[in-house]
């Protein structure tokens, strides 16, 4: 047998930076902080563009605006829990609601596909309607164009939304502090489980339904306990991972979690150990994390939990001098390990 | 969640933990082979739990790590053909080749699509017959059976657009070279608890047998791999080295006699490259000549091509257990998993891969309080 010696070691170079857009890009992990801030930032940079919040807070005329847009490409249109349509009005409500606003308007733009049914368009929009009355938002303009066949997967929707600020509330991801208490407002993982178990055709006991959720009347039950509220975020792509690391980054603080603490339904534990995924990365559409101060916690907590959105609320760790820009978790073994940010997508493990 | 939480109960874990501190009396270097146990052991921070005598090292258990990068550059060559749809388990998706990976390859309009499944790939290739369906086989004994088939399915459904491009590689082969090494440091091995599902454990006790060395089969959750360390201990405690299987809720002595038959109706035994190893002989499979037409090698003409791997990083010390990722001073500066030099941090379960995403602020704090 031989022995093998240092200098026959075998490895690849690395490649070099990308020249194409991957799907990593889109998954709100470190590829997607890649794009922002390699392709956007230079280019736009402003103040308000420069807090990467999840909402523009502007003030035109004394008034504080939230401003905020996104877009929806999931597939299938249709899940259990809700589709693309109610999707693209909980979405832009919560990065609003985020920010501490009230919701007031959307626009709502269709990017459909030629040759699309009209039962489906009109199933969504009719979606979209009843997510729009609940929320209190009214879609007051829009636009639509017609690709061809092949140029797009049925509907895209894009959806804008605007809100104002109460005086007083201050939230972004820059403000974590030391000793600050990290605040779950339920169970991870049920949005991007049930899209999954959908497309992949998995049964299980009891249908997984997705989270999606408009969250700004729990934000302002939250709010009526003390304006002075750090930061909110709703870990939707990436989950809640890639949200506590984006404000470990930007707030350059360390957050420890008590992996105990996180709720995790018993079905999506389940799905998650069977398709090789980690609910901590999995995407959610009705959850909030918030980060507040150690003395308002428990009454946070409280308002929370006497909120239909946020019964299963818990406080899930803290904010840490130590391991700045990195999130850690206390497992169940009382161990310490890091929860990293995924370069793209979660990828099922080979075995 | 029933039968899972029962091997992550932290009160049975600590009492495990009590047992191995009390048994050890001194230093003993340990090797998991399976790059799933390395995980948990991570991700469980197991480590943390031992006591300092005991040091874990990470073997060469990994499959998309040691997969030839000549393989991925015929993969990622084959899903750039117009013609072709190559379907692959996801985490290879990632693995750099020479010059791309396959999300590159795919974001510049190859068909790439992942299966959880082999036998998908076969549906893949019935629903497509105007087009070459490749299934990338990869992988341990583990997944050999399902890929072996998905073959035997194809031939039986008469497609003849469906081929494996085959970089099947064993685990006792690597065992072998790793054990005869001089520099060789590892005193008692976890075996691969699923690999011996399918394989059962003959060739372990040859092992054990041959080069004296204590062996325990060890399944994949934090107790099952305390508990094989444990046993471990207590073999070389009183100077035992015998073959003990831990996880005989999944392991029986024989293994799976019915996934071997259908494994060696399709594969046969040839040598093989590893990357980061080089070449073992006797390492792997390849297809037997009767499913020749199957190979993707030889249908599209791939046979020859090597690729030059240039060296820099200690991937082999860190496969073969002689050195930690954290002795490579590449480590988590010039090599992370989204840019990897070697094999050990290409994929989840590599072991250079798992320190970096679940132990590295725990390797910067032993270096600034225990300075060399």
């Amino acid at each position: 047998m031989p022995e093998v010696k240092e200098f026959q070691l075998s490895c690849p170079l690395p490649l070099s930076s990308h020249d194409h857009v991957l799907l990593g890009h889109g998954s709100g992990g470190k590829l997607s902080a890649e794009l922002v801030q390699q392709v956007f930032l230079p280019e736009f940079s402003n103040p308000a563009l420069a807090r990467l919040d999840d909402q523009a807070i502007l003030t035109v005329n004394g008034c504080r605006l939230a401003f905020t847009t996104d877009s929806f490409v999931v597939k299938p249109l249709f899940f259990p829990g809700g589709d693309i349509g109610s999707l693209a009005v909980h979405g832009t409500v919560n990065d609003l609601a985020m920010g501490g606003a009230q919701p007031l308007f959307l626009s709502a733009a269709f990017i459909l596909e030629e040759g699309l049914p009209f039962e489906v368009l009109r199933r969504v929009v009719r979606s979209m309607k009843q997510a729009a009355e609940a929320a209190g938002v009214q879609v007051v303009t829009g636009d639509t164009k017609v690709v061809e066949k092949g140029s797009c997967d049925n509907i895209f929707i894009n959806t804008t939304g605007i809100g104002l600020v109460p005086d007083g509330v201050e939230m972004s991801a820059d403000r974590a502090r030391p000793g600050d208490k990290v605040l779950l407002s339920g169970a991870i993982g049920e949005h991007g489980i049930a899209i999954l178990a959908q497309r992949e055709g998995l049964q299980f006991e009891s249908s997984i339904e997705s989270d999606s959720a408009a969250l700004h009347t729990l934000v302002a039950a939250m709010l009526e306990v003390t304006r002075d509220i750090r930061c909110m975020r709703d870990p939707t792509r990436g989950g809640l991972s890639s949200t506590l690391n984006e404000i470990a980054a930007q707030s350059r603080i360390g957050i420890e979690l008590d992996e105990r603490a996180i709720p995790v339904r018993e079905d999506v534990k389940g799905a998650c150990e069977l398709l090789g995924l980690d609910p901590l990365y999995v995407a959610n559409e009705g959850k909030l994390v918030a980060i507040v101060k150690p003395e308002a916690a428990d009454d946070v907590l409280a308002a929370m939990q006497n909120h239909p959105l946020g019964r299963q609320a818990r406080v899930i760790g803290s904010v840490t001098h130590n391991n700045a820009g990195l999130v850690t978790m206390r497992t169940t073994l009382g161990t310490s390990r890091i929860v990293d940010m995924l370069a793209g997508d979660q990828l099922p493990r080979i075995c | 969640m029933q039968y899972i939480d029962e091997y992550r109960d932290p009160q049975i874990a600590h009492a495990l933990v009590a047992k191995i501190v009390k048994r050890v009396s001194r230093p003993w270097v340990l090797m998991e082979i399976c790059g799933g146990q390395t995980h948990t052991i991570m991700r469980y921070g197991l480590d943390e739990l031992l006591p300092p005598q005991l040091e874990l090292v990470h073997g060469p258990g990994c499959p998309v790590c040691v997969t030839p990068l000549e393989m991925i550059d015929k993969a990622i060559a084959l899903a750039s053909r117009p013609d072709v749809i190559l379907v692959s388990y996801g985490d290879m998706l990632r693995v750099p080749g020479s010059h791309s990976d396959m999300f590159r390859a795919k974001a510049a309009g190859a068909d790439v699509r992942i299966v959880y499944s082999p036998m998908e790939a076969v549906k893949i290739a019935q629903a497509n017959p105007q087009r070459k369906v490749v299934f990338f086989a990869v992988g341990f004994e583990t997944t050999a059976p399902a890929n072996a088939m998905a073959v035997w399915q194809a031939k039986e459904l008469g497609l003849t657009n469906f081929s494996v491009l085959v970089s099947h590689v064993l685990v006792p082969p690597a065992m072998r070279l790793l054990l005869s090494q001089p520099a060789n440091r590892v005193q008692g091995f976890i075996a691969p608890g699923h690999v011996c599902t399918i394989m059962g454990y003959s060739e372990y006790e040859d092992l054990v047998h041959e080069f004296q060395v204590p062996m325990v089969i060890g399944g994949f959750e934090p107790l099952d791999l305390l508990e094989a360390v444990l046993m471990l201990v207590e073999q070389l405690e009183a100077g035992h080295a015998k073959l003990e299987n831990q996880y005989a809720r999944s392991v029986a002595r024989a293994g799976n006699v019915q996934a071997r038959m259908v494994m060696n109706t399709v594969f046969e035994v040839c040598d093989r490259k590893w990357r980061g190893i080089g070449s073992i002989g006797a390492s792997g499979f390849r297809l037997r000549p009767e499913f020749a037409i199957y190979d993707a090698e030889r249908v599209f003409g791939m046979e020859e091509g090597g690729a030059e791997e240039p060296g820099e990083c200690i991937s082999a010390l860190v496969l073969l257990g002689q050195k930690k990722p954290p002795d490579c001073t590449a480590f988590g500066t010039r090599c992370t998993p989204e840019n990897p030099l070697g094999a050990p941090m290409v994929s989840a379960e590599g072991a250079c891969a798992a320190y970096y995403r679940y132990r590295r602020h725990a390797v910067d704090r032993q270096e600034t309080e225990c300075p060399k």
